[in-house]
């Protein structure tokens, strides 16, 4: 019995060290690699960031972010950038959440821990909810794909010859014009399903018709918020766990401070880190 | 962690909350502005917006990676082993967009190219003199 109640002890010890008998950094195996997980992370999110750059430079036009995301729920349409704002905020404040549930780890409360994590997850959960609402509007009302970019944007000045039913405007009408750098959403006809592309004149006289945007922008997109959002929800189901664990009071047992939870902490604050640069390079620049 | 630690965290928390939601309705409010939504007819120039808006995102990350994960507080080799590959990206960023800029002038000077080619064919001889037939592709 007494041996091995020393062996254990021993164990416990050597739990702190690496088998170099230190620990590098004076932090765990478990932080350590968590931040090297996030390290590689990064890489991954700047190459695809940096190819939406490279391929927005690529192109004449691109469509305004500020015309994109303008839709609010309820049928708003006129509001840019704010439903993107509340989602950020929405991602801040679980990132907050989170950093409390990291406090009363070290302070041992394990009633804390549950509680603040689970306004985490509910945070988390909020902003998935809000990136369904966004991918629904793009999908279902405005018909982007991965494929298909309805928004496009107008190279020069001039005026439409169709009305936004694709009709030639009538004489008494005056006709809607645009300016150079305007994004327009190309729709489509409810009945027959089929894109309706007005015909329009520059202030040079050339007649043209609204073409479709870059591809990559669509593809892009999804792209990428798809894989931000997924890391969300990766994120979301390991808090769940994790609070699981930490109620049940396994995590109570090992008295290193809920080094766990600090785990999953650094991870969660890395999603919103991420988010300041898909908000920056997609709804801001 | 005693009771003093803890208040003093629960204020450096808020203080984050705080912080991270007024530069966030900053920027969107740079680029509402900066677009003209604000006041009809006042635009900033790109070169004013994007370094405000790249420069704030940036102290956001700096604030999120200091602070919420506790960077501030862990060993200078950690900060270096993590934070030092980061600097790989820059160049990554100048020479892709570089690259970008360049598709796109190659593309331009295609269009170009492919536009005189249409025009050589297009354009019908000018009837220079009357009378006379005037022979396409007859050219000396």
């Amino acid at each position: 019995m007494d041996s091995v109640a020393v062996h254990s002890n021993v164990a416990e010890n050597d739990q702190d060290m690496w088998e170099g008998g230190k620990t590098p950094f004076k932090a765990s195996y478990g932080k350590l690699m968590m931040w090297y997980f996030l390290v590689s992370d990064a890489f991954t999110f700047a190459g695809f960031l940096i190819a939406y750059g490279t391929l927005k430079f690529s192109v004449p036009t691109w469509p305004l972010p500020d015309f994109v995301f303008s839709s609010l729920p309820g049928g708003i349409t006129h509001a840019p950038l704010i439903f993107v704002t509340i989602m950020t905020f929405v991602l801040i404040a679980s990132s907050v959440t989170m950093v409390r549930a990291v406090q009363e780890g070290h302070r041992e409360n394990k009633n804390g821990v549950v509680f603040w994590m689970g306004m985490t997850i509910l945070g988390g959960a909020a902003f998935l909810g809000c990136q369904a609402w966004e991918w629904t509007t793009l999908i279902g009302g405005e018909n982007m794909t991965v494929t298909t970019n309805p928004f496009g944007s107008h190279v020069i000045d001039g005026v439409y010859l169709d009305d936004p039913h694709g009709h030639p405007y009538e004489a008494s009408i005056q006709p809607e014009s645009f300016h150079a750098g305007e994004t327009y959403l190309i729709h489509k006809d409810h009945e027959t399903d089929k894109w309706i592309q007005r015909r329009y004149q520059t202030s040079e006289g050339q007649v043209g018709v609204q073409e479709f945007g870059p591809k990559a922008f669509g593809a892009l997109f999804f792209f990428i918020t798809g894989f931000h959002g997924f890391h969300v929800f990766s994120g979301v189901l390991f808090l769940l766990i994790i609070m699981v664990n930490a109620a049940s009071g396994i995590y109570a047992a090992r008295k290193n401070g809920y080094e766990m939870v600090e785990k999953i902490g650094l991870y969660w604050h890395f999603v919103d880190l991420v988010w300041v640069f898909v908000f920056l390079a997609y709804y801001l620049l | 962690m005693g009771n003093n630690d803890i208040n003093h965290a629960k204020k450096v928390v808020f203080k984050g909350l705080i912080l991270l939601a007024i530069i966030t309705v900053l920027e969107v409010f740079i680029a509402l502005f900066g677009n003209g939504h604000l006041i009809e007819g006042v635009r900033l120039a790109k070169w004013i917006m994007y370094p405000m808006m790249i420069g704030l995102s940036l102290y956001k990350a700096y604030f999120i990676i200091y602070e919420f994960m506790h960077m501030k507080y862990e060993m200078q080799g950690l900060r270096f082993t993590v934070l030092l590959p980061m600097l790989l990206l820059v160049w990554a960023v100048i020479a892709f967009f570089n690259e970008g800029n360049n598709w796109k002038h190659n593309r331009q000077v295609i269009q170009q190219k492919n536009q005189i080619g249409i025009e050589h064919i297009a354009t019908p001889p000018a009837p220079a003199n009357h009378g006379e037939e005037v022979h396409p592709g007859n050219e000396h």
